[in-house]
């Protein structure tokens, strides 16, 4: 009885698993994300994602500000706040350092747009915050930690 | 289809403020349902704002941002009563565009 029960629960999960393939494999429209940067939004390491998005290694620059609470309750909704004080700032990024995947998210700003965005990030656990700011074709940086008390990712 | 994304727009001294709050899981991909398989990723890729037909803000969005995305931005210019649309796609390939008059 047990053993057909497992037997049975066994043959779900594999059909399951075929099911994820066809979801996350063969129907991707990879056509339709052609400009999302996959190579710095999978990047493992610090250093493979600034080289993916072309910024070298970036100096710290006390014109980059985050805002971020020093202590955050809940890992999966971390306000996070960056604003650039350098003049013609292009490019806005936000990596979490200790994240599975280190990118957050990336802001091109037409001229006209405030060097001043906000959003929320998830945190697996206490970690650096980074900010990398593109102005005038160079790559800054800064960089602030928060504490997590509760991880936002897996669980 | 994707619930509405809710956009608030305010000018003030020539600057307008846009607050956007999409509705969107952000499934990243690490994490198990109760059997033990993983659940498929599922997130916002990329981000388009417009004012009127000017672009002024596009965003790419990995895992990492939170269930429900929230962002906020400012630009110069903008005058009570214009277009501002904000569209995102994500990696299923999935689509919504949402539009407000600025206030």
């Amino acid at each position: 009885m047990n053993h057909q029960r497992r037997d049975a629960l066994k043959a779900g999960g594999g059909l399951g698993v075929l099911g994820l393939l066809a979801a996350a494999g063969m129907i991707r429209p990879e056509l339709a994300q052609a400009a999302w940067n996959k190579e710095a939004f999978d990047a493992k390491t610090m250093d493979a994602a600034f080289s993916a998005m072309g910024a070298g290694k970036p100096g710290e620059s006390a014109d980059v500000q985050i805002t971020a609470p020093d202590i955050a309750e809940n890992g999966a909704v971390v306000p996070v706040g960056v604003v650039s004080n350098l003049p013609k700032t292009e490019q806005i990024a936000i990596m979490i350092e200790k994240n599975p995947n280190m990118l957050a998210a990336t802001f091109t700003l037409p001229e006209g747009t405030a060097a001043d965005v906000q959003t929320r990030v998830k945190m697996g656990q206490t970690s650096d915050i980074y900010a990398i700011v593109k102005a005038d074709g160079k790559f800054y940086m800064a960089k602030k930690e928060v504490k997590v008390t509760l991880g936002g990712c897996g669980g | 289809m994707a619930s509405p994304m809710r956009i608030r727009a305010a000018v003030k001294d020539g600057v307008t403020e846009v607050r956007v709050l999409m509705a969107h899981a952000m499934e990243t991909g690490q994490r198990k349902d109760s059997s033990g398989a993983p659940i498929p990723a599922h997130f916002i890729t990329e981000l388009n704002a417009k004012h009127n037909d000017k672009v002024v803000l596009s965003a790419q969005f990995g895992p990492s941002v939170s269930t429900n995305p929230y962002l906020a931005f400012k630009f110069n210019g903008g005058a009570k009563g214009d277009k501002l649309s904000v569209s995102w796609t994500d990696n299923k390939g999935d689509s919504r565009t949402d539009e407000v008059q600025v206030a």
